[in-house]
């Protein structure tokens, strides 16, 4: 049997990254040359991992499911990436970063990791900047800061509302680099369908050419999943269509333990459902909260036009609930108290599900200020109007084109109405200290892995994991494996193990076109969103857990004898890739419900409601579940193994907000 | 709502393809552009037909992916906007609405609406970098860059990659693409140092996967969804000059 360990090195906190990363066993650069990694996935981590490698010399393949590189769901990132620059001179460090992010997860992710991400997420910037990705600068042309949720100082860097995009072009431009010295091997349009584990190591991977269908084996010294986050097992959420968990629960069937996967994060800030054909919702940045009020009206079932309802008769309830965070609140706190409200009664818009973001307060003190800096003396309320609209466009303006073009409404003139949906999922592969999973040779990095941001992830805290594990990590980490790997040869691609595993693959892709039901798999997936997000989404309790468990059982059954699957397997496809994605989230999903019902306490995203405190909060039982439940595949069942967090450096107390 | 729908089939890259019509009914205008899309393939399922293969990922404006070719316009109707961000309420009831995929030499089709777009990448790798490898930054406040430089490189920096610049011009052209990386990076310090060789080398790799020439329509500026200006073609132009003559 596997146990968990997690490698963490001896010594003192600030030590053990510098100390460890000096003394990892090189590789030299000549067998580099012969050393082979495959990289799934093209996002922040796996384009920043497979160019960093290859710079260093390795021989590196890189898969992605779009048709380049550039397009991985990382582009969609909004809001900004933090760092520990202290630029703003506002008593940043790398400790309060750690100590911020530490707390936001409400205590269960490991120290060890997340002062290493503190550490390096400095270099991040420096690195980017040096690529020349475009962050906003203030007149002096120094960079600028804005602030996120869970933090009182300012260390978010950004490129108006499109940082991730600015990001991912940064690291695609390295990856392209690499592919045009051929030192990488770029495979667009393919998707990775198993893992080919020989010995107990993990020695490469199917993938299925997505233009002509056909399945291809490729050999890997080592192989790095850097696929994303499974925030789609909901249906609908913030991700992008195509972004899945069958690679990570490829591999998770082939031994790699699954790490806290019902850890979701639900995000405050979208534009609520508008109807039954919806396929995804979109995301309104945590950033806007830096300059828009959450408020609901004081009366239930106020029907008056937003702008009519007089200051006293709006509840603030975050600024009322949260007085020293205010609008700043984490994630998880913010959607909980939407969804009170709402469910209270309060909810506005149509369907009631949804609360006000209201920009008119900030947007008449820029006006102010500029009006000033500019020396006008006695600005009309036009004129103030006029100026605050630009300040809000520069850092704003896609947000707010992007809202109008999707609800109709403009968002400078009536508040944003918004509801919490499902955006990010802290839970993943569980990974080591190096971003190993529990099978030799196989990491998981960025979303993917379970390991930086315990049971809540603070904005702008994901772009910064992807880039530190694929940029200053994983070259040193992967070394500990690689350097004991020189002689082994490349494994030739017809030995059973590959022939093994490709059989498998195509014998489920037959499978699909066999069963000529009667219903198209977005049917099924609809289904399970719905009872995902009822039963194990923001709030979640015994009894609906165990019956979400027997629902999915049921709805997996009938997915596989009445989906229909048009079209062949030898072609261009996307239904049936979508049927391989589905059949993996059916799965997924019951192992999250038993995770949700096996940690009988509320932590961060994840609210147990028979565990909370008078005041709605969530109540943690540290005594009891101060650990990270990882998950083995056992055929029909799972077993779970626990590693226990020690928290050495940061006093564990009830996070508070107030 | 009720619409037609004239789509372009074709089976893969060898089929010639057509146009097919299909009848929708039940068009709600709040729902996206791919969505009722969404809803004729869930059709065409259950009718046992083949649905429509299209590219789309991220239905938020920023990866790229979709590309139609709608009514004549590459993402249709309206400005500064992606087929992902079209809403049905920009159609009227009882429209017939053309779809077609982008065409060029460039972008051959892979099936219906779906073409392969990897001649830009081939064009990235040529020189759309700064060669720096990781680890070997400076701090990145010891590069000051002006406000209004850093504004104009990040407006160039927006390009999204789709493509619809080229599907515009009655050349397929792919200058506009091309300048906004060009641009981007000759605008800062960063990437300064290597601006001739990076022009001279991405048109030349341009130029070799048979996109046409430029002749200043215009067309590309006017429909490409993140509204780049054609001023980078001219800065484009200037550097390549500059880049001729030493
Ligand atoms: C709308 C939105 C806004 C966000 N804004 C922010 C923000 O402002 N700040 C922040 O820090 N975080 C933000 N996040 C979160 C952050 O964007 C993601 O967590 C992060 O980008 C994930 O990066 P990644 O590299 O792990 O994976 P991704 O970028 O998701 O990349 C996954 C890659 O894996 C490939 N892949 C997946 N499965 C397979 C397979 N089977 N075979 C082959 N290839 C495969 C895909 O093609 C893709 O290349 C946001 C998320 C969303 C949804
Ligand atoms: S689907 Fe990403 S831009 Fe349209």
């Amino acid at each position: 049997m596997n146990t968990l360990d997690s490698k963490i090195p001896p010594g003192p906190l600030e030590q053990k990254w510098t100390k460890y990363r000096s003394t990892i066993p090189l590789v030299n650069p000549a067998n580099k040359r012969s050393l082979e990694i495959i990289v799934v996935g093209s996002g922040l981590a796996g384009a920043s991992a497979a160019a960093s490698l290859a710079e260093m010399g390795y021989k590196v393949k890189v898969f992605c499911f779009q048709d380049s590189a550039r397009r991985a769901h990382s582009i969609a990132a909004q809001g900004g990436i933090n760092a520990a620059k202290n630029y703003q001179n506002d008593g940043d460090s790398v400790y309060r970063l750690f100590y911020d992010t530490i707390k936001g997860g409400d205590y269960r992710a490991r120290e060890a990791n997340v002062y290493r991400l503190a550490e390096v997420s400095a270099n991040i910037i420096d690195q980017c900047v040096a690529q020349g990705v475009p962050f906003a600068r203030e007149y002096g042309g120094y960079l600028s800061n804005r602030s996120f949720g869970g933090t009182q100082v300012q260390r978010t860097f950004y490129a108006a509302g499109q940082t991730g995009q600015q990001l991912l072009l940064g690291a695609y431009s390295a990856l392209m680099r690499q592919t045009g010295m051929g030192t990488v091997k770029m495979y667009a349009r393919h998707e990775m369908l198993d893992v080919v584990v020989i010995d107990g190591k993990c020695r490469g991977i199917i993938a299925r050419d997505l233009i002509s269908g056909k399945l291809e084996r490729h050999f890997g010294h080592a192989v790095l999943l850097c696929s994303g986050g499974y925030g789609n097992v909901f249906y609908l959420s913030t991700n992008a269509m195509g972004s899945n968990v069958t690679a990570a629960w490829k591999a998770h069937k082939r031994g790699a333990f699954f790490g806290n996967p019902c850890f979701t994060q639900i995000h405050p800030t979208c534009i609520p459902v508008s109807g039954d054909h919806q396929s995804k919702l979109t995301l309104m940045s945590e950033s806007l909260r830096n300059d828009g009020r959450i408020w609901v009206p004081k009366q239930k079932d106020d029907k008056r036009n937003p702008n009519d309802i007089p200051e006293d008769e709006r509840d603030y309830y975050l600024e009322r609930r949260y007085p020293a965070f205010g609008n700043l609140v984490p994630r998880d706190v913010a959607s909980r108290a939407a969804k009170e409200r709402c469910d209270a009664g309060y909810g506005v818009g149509t369907s009631k599900m949804a609360v006000y973001l209201d920009f008119s307060f900030n947007m008449k003190r820029y006006g102010t200020l500029e009006a000033n800096k500019r020396g006008m003396h006695h600005p009309s309320e036009e004129e103030i109007k006029r100026l605050g609209r630009e300040v809000i466009t520069e850092k704003y303006g896609n947000l707010f084109d992007m809202y109008k073009q999707i609800t109709g409404e403009d968002p400078y003139e009536v508040p944003m109405r918004i509801y919490p949906a499902v955006h990010y999922t802290m839970g993943g592969l569980w990974v080591d200290y190096n971003l190993m999973t529990t099978i030799p040779g196989l990491y998981a990095l960025g979303e993917a892995n379970f390991s930086d941001h315990g049971a809540n992830r603070l904005g702008a805290s994901a772009l910064m994991q992807g880039l530190a594990d694929g940029y200053f990590v994983i070259p040193y980490t992967i070394g500990a494996y690689l350097s004991n790997e020189i002689r082994t040869k490349a494994i030739p691609t017809d030995s059973e193990a590959f022939v093994e595993a490709e059989k498998k693959v195509s014998e489920t892709i037959n499978r699909f076109f066999e069963i000529k039901g009667t219903q198209p798999v977005d049917h099924f997936h609809r289904k399970l969103g719905k009872i995902m997000w009822d039963k194990c989404g923001m709030a979640r309790n015994e009894k609906g857990l165990k019956e979400a468990i027997q629902e999915i059982r049921a709805l997996r059954e009938e997915f596989w004898k009445d989906v229909r699957v048009p079209g062949s397997a030898n072609e261009f496809n996307p239904e049936l890739e979508k049927a391989g994605r589905v059949a993996d989230f059916l799965e997924l999903g019951e192992l999250m419900c038993m995770d949700a019902l096996q940690r009988n306490e509320s932590c961060g995203g994840h609210f147990r409601e028979e565990f909370q405190t008078e005041e709605g909060e969530a109540m943690r039982d540290d005594d009891k579940y101060a650990y990270v439940a990882s998950w083995e595949y056992k055929g029909n069942e799972w077993q779970l193994h626990k590693e226990e967090l020690q928290f050495e450096n940061i006093k564990i107390a009830q996070r508070s907000y107030k | 709502m009720n619409i037609t729908l004239k789509i372009w089939r074709q089976k893969n890259g060898n089929d010639k393809g057509s146009f097919q019509t299909y009848q929708l009914a039940d068009v709600s205008p709040d729902m996206s552009f791919l969505e009722m899309m969404d809803v004729l393939n869930e059709k065409l399922i259950r009718n046992s037909e083949d649905p429509v293969a299209f590219d789309h990922d991220c239905r938020e404006g920023i990866c790229g992916m979709c590309s139609m070719y709608i009514n004549g316009r590459p993402h249709g109707p309206l400005r500064g906007v992606t087929t992902c961000q079209l809403h049905m309420r920009s159609f009227k009831d009882g429209d017939t609405i053309t779809v077609e995929p982008w065409r060029a030499d460039a972008f051959p089709v892979i099936k219906d609406l779906a073409v392969d777009r990897s001649s830009f990448d081939r064009i990235m790798s040529a020189g759309g970098f700064v060669s720096v490898n990781t680890g070997n930054a400076q701090e990145a406040n010891n590069i000051l860059i002006p406000k209004e430089d850093a504004d104009m490189a990040f407006s160039a920096a927006a390009c999204i990659g789709c493509g619809a610049c080229v599907a515009a011009c009655k050349n397929a052209s792919a200058m506009l693409f091309v300048s906004a990386k060009v641009s981007q990076l000759a605008l800062l310090p960063q990437g300064r140092v290597e601006a001739k060789e990076r022009v001279m080398k991405m048109v030349a790799q341009m130029d070799e996967e048979g996109f046409g020439n430029c002749t200043n329509t215009y067309a590309c500026e006017a429909e490409c969804p993140k509204l780049i200006s054609v001023e980078n073609i001219a800065r484009m132009n200037r550097e390549y000059l500059k880049a001729q003559l030493t």
